[in-house]
């Protein structure tokens, strides 16, 4: 049918952000000739907005800590329904990757003596995350992009992947488009590694740009691979709530790792009032303690604002329900509070978070250093993706790896902060290096035009279309179904929303199998946010099937009419796959058992 | 609900002109959200690029009432509404459909710039010491989101079209955080003079104006690369002592 433009590789990467860009780096010193496919421009990934910092036992600030305590940390932060091979893996090779990438000038903040800085945050029993300032993730990328420009790895920026291209099971590469002038284009790879990142804009509420549509789960998911987790849909406690067009843009958790509180409309510090069990033993029972800890006092316990992010983000909730939130919806954190006790504290909160200063004094005309801010969840991170084996990072589909937020494993049912920049470094580099391994062995595949014609075909239905005439406005198919995820599965869910819910999507299936649209191929964005919805969509379903079936609540997930933990779920895995049919299957999966000298580590460190 | 006049440019590389959208402005809105606002109500297949809209990615950079701006971070409480926001795309760079613009030129111009090249490690498990204080300076120049506002700016490539002999305020910023990164040993200044066309810059500072992130770019960057190749090729007394003992 169509023309294509033609490139051939060993190793295609899909996604330009940590992940994408740690992998293609490894494959390309494997000897691979590599490819990358951004939707954006480079350097502009998600990763650019992680605030917090790289979560790494170094040890730097307190020689306490080591891979075994960021192990069970990692383990306890996510239920243990976490791939403990990946979560060993983890915390063991973290450090080697913050090393690397100073070597390749990363400028971290220093402790006093010259070492990388480490600071506290969520979950983590020891300050262990290398930061810079709250604009670690810029940093990386950046660092990563740079360290990347000069190895000869080609990058296709702004084009999007429509299907992965197979030969007789095996991953043979990909079709897809250009944004600038619509044309198609045909990548021909041995290997390929999705490091496409996450879903966020399946739901109103997002700090996620308008990249994460879920295209790598999906891509994944309709090339046979099977996706785990998907239940667990990480929402960040603290995004902003107002003004209303800035409503979800990440508050870092950095402001409450530095001595920021939360309050509600009364004053009161509420995260006091319900420790979970678990974190009972190390967590600060008066707020004197607490802020010790966030100054660097080895004997006290950390405060309850660092506990993990679903736990908080439910105490919001629950704030909020009960008519104790802020003006506009929210509850208020406050780092403010600080200059109480800390000499130039305006100077110190400008210094250590000058980008939440910035963001709020622009966009919400607050003084943080002043006031306190106005913080509400926000749907933020995807715990579930690609099932992929612990060392290679190989999906079922041979030749498929996945790497960062669009694989499944690390982050078990809720995932500590920090360790998603660690988790791109450390699984970005194992899978670039195993698809090269992979190439190699195993040569070129045969590339059947007729996947990429279909592909192309139903790319230009919604010109056929048209705008009008029954056509469905894609924009607005969109909302309807960000509305539809944010109040039916969102943070407290129930059997009958979701049942709703899968209802609707099936509705809005039907609509956006009519979406049109007007105008020519180039960077047209209606056209775009068209293509979109498919994977939005098989990633919405994926969700609200896989968080029916586990009736329970477990970490992020959490159901109104199962409110407790079911110890037969702590030991499975919900399983999505696409049946002969092209339905979606949903089933159950045993965790394979952990090896003594892991289970071990868990009960020292309880 | 109150509403405003967008002037928006639609228009590709062979030509466009300027199209008048009202829309409806809430509290707190910024410039973007009035774009994607006519995009999904009026003009669907409206080019804009964007990601974070928070400030961190530089990816909605265009010119707002003449004045280079990211659009997410340009409120509407900023702006007269009275009169229409005239909004177009960066105009130092060659337009591909409405607001969106080729920029590529940018990122070709870094692999020309001799990447960065560390010391030795400075203990024996393969790490450095820096001090914060040493690295303050290189993390100001490290905080650039690379909008290419400051390269939209600059006359040199705007006006001039310096576009093969000078790398632009964004890539001086990138030369500095490497020339004075504590680690690096590369020596780029003969690079800086010549390849890099330092000597076009005549400091009006215009590029740090516009930095969304504040960067002191000319006084920071600029100057002190431009006193370095001036240590390095136009010292007298370098010259003369260097003359008499050839």
């Amino acid at each position: 049918m169509a023309e294509y433009r033609t490139h051939e590789y060993d190793v295609l990467v899909i996604g330009a952000g940590g992940a994408g860009l740690r992998a293609a780096i490894e494959a390309s010193a494997c000897g691979a000739k590599v490819g990358v496919i951004t939707k954006s421009l480079l350097g502009k990934a998600h990763t650019v907005m992680a605030e917090g910092g790289i979560a790494a036992a170094m040890g730097n600030v307190d020689d306490r800590d080591n891979w075994k305590v960021h192990f069970a940390d990692t383990m306890r932060g996510g239920q243990y329904l976490n791939n403990w091979r990946m979560a060993e893996l983890h915390a063991k090779e973290a450090p080697d990757c913050i090393k690397e990438l100073e070597s390749w000038g990363a400028v971290f903040d220093r402790t006093q003596d010259g070492r990388i800085l480490q600071r506290n945050f969520g979950g983590h029993k020891y300050p262990r995350l290398v930061h810079v300032g709250d604009r670690t993730g810029l940093e990386m990328i950046r660092t990563l992009q740079d360290a990347g420009v000069h190895r000869g790895i080609d990058v296709h920026m702004e084009c999007t992947v429509l299907a992965l291209l197979l030969d007789d099971g095996r991953v043979a590469g990909a079709s897809g488009y250009d944004r600038e002038r619509g044309r198609f284009l045909l990548w021909r790879a041995k290997a390929v590694v999705l490091a496409t990142g996450g879903i966020g804009r399946a739901y109103k509420i997002t700090s996620n740009s308008w990249e994460y549509t879920g295209d790598g789960h999906a891509l994944a998911y309709h090339a046979g691979a099977e996706l785990i987790d998907m239940e667990f849909v990480q929402f960040h406690p603290t995004g902003m709530v107002w003004p209303p067009s800035v409503a979800g843009i990440l508050v870092t958790e950095g402001v409450r790792g530095e001595g920021g509180i939360l309050l509600n409309k009364e004053g009161r510090r509420f995260m006091f009032d319900d420790i979970p069990e678990p974190y009972r033993a190390q967590t600060a029972d008066n707020e004197e303690e607490g802020w010790r800890y966030t100054q660097g006092d080895r004997k006290a316990r950390r405060p309850p604002e660092l506990l993990t992010r679903d736990h908080i983000a439910r105490c919001i909730m629950r704030e909020i329900r009960q008519g104790r939130g802020s003006p506009h919806g929210g509850v208020f954190l406050d780092i403010s509070c600080i200059k109480s006790r800390l000499p130039n504290a305006a100077e110190h909160i400008k210094r250590k978070l000058p980008s939440m200063y910035h963001q709020f004094k622009q966009l919400a005309d607050i003084d943080i250093t002043k006031e306190p801010m106005e913080v509400g969840p926000t749907t933020h991170y995807m715990m579930g993706g690609v099932l992929v084996d612990g060392d290679t990072q190989m999906s079922k589909v041979p030749g498929l790896f996945a790497a960062g937020e669009c694989a499944a494993g690390l982050h078990g049912a809720n995932r500590l902060g920090g360790n998603s920049l660690s988790d791109l470094l450390v699984f970005g580099k194992r899978a670039g290096r195993h698809a090269a391994d992979f190439a190699k062995e195993h040569g070129a595949a045969r590339i059947d035009e007729g996947q990429a014609d279909a592909a192309a075909r139903a790319a230009l239905e919604p010109f056929d279309r048209g705008f009008g005439n029954g056509s469905e406005n894609p924009y607005t198919v969109q909302y309807d179904l960000q509305n539809l995820m944010q109040d039916l599965v969102g943070i407290v869910r129930t059997e009958s929303e979701m049942r709703q819910a899968a209802g609707g999507l099936a509705k809005l299936k039907e609509r956006a199998a009519r979406a049109g649209v007007y105008g020519n191929r180039e960077y047209n964005a209606g056209w775009h946010t068209a293509l979109d919805l498919s994977n939005l969509l098989a990633v919405s379903e994926a969700i609200t099937r896989a968080a029916l079936e586990r009736r329970e609540s477990r970490g992020a997930h959490f159901r109104e009419d199962c409110p407790d933990k079911d110890a037969a779920f702590g030991k499975v895995t919900i399983t999505i796959e696409r049946d002969p049919e092209g339905e979606m299957r949903v089933s159950r999966r045993e965790i394979p058992p952990m090896p003594e000298e892991l289970g071990k580590i868990i009960e020292e460190m309880k | 609900m109150p509403s405003a006049m967008f002037r928006i440019w639609r228009g590709d590389a062979s030509g466009g002109a300027f199209q008048d959208y009202t829309t409806e402005v809430s509290e707190g809105m910024v410039v973007l959200d009035a774009v994607h606002r006519i995009q999904a109500t009026q003009a669907c297949d409206l080019a804009v690029r964007w990601n974070c809209k928070a400030g961190k990615c530089g990816s909605c950079s265009a010119e707002i009432n003449g004045s280079p701006k990211l659009m997410c971070m340009t409120r509407l409480n900023s702006l007269d509404l009275n009169m229409p926001v005239i909004v177009e795309p960066m105009r130092s760079f060659p337009p591909i459909r409405d607001l969106v613009t080729d920029v590529s030129w940018n990122f070709e111009v870094k692999k020309r710039i001799k990447p960065f090249k560390p010391r030795a490690p400075d203990a024996p498990d393969g790490t450095w010491r820096m001090g914060q204080q040493d690295v303050n300076r290189v993390q100001e120049f490290r905080k650039c989101i690379e909008c290419f506002l400051c390269q939209d700016v600059c006359h040199v490539l705007r006006e001039h079209r310096k576009f093969d002999e000078f790398v632009g305020p964004r890539y001086f910023v990138h030369l500095a955080s490497l020339e004075m990164h504590p680690l690096d040993t590369q020596d780029r200044v003969a690079d800086v003079k010549q390849a890099h066309g330092v000597g076009y810059c005549n400091i009006t500072t215009c590029c740090r104006q516009v930095c969304p992130e504040e960067i002191t770019i000319t006084e920071n960057a600029i100057i002190p690369l431009k006193e370095r190749v001036v240590d390095e090729f136009y010292d007298p007394l370098r010259k003369l002592v260097l003359k008499i003992f050839s």
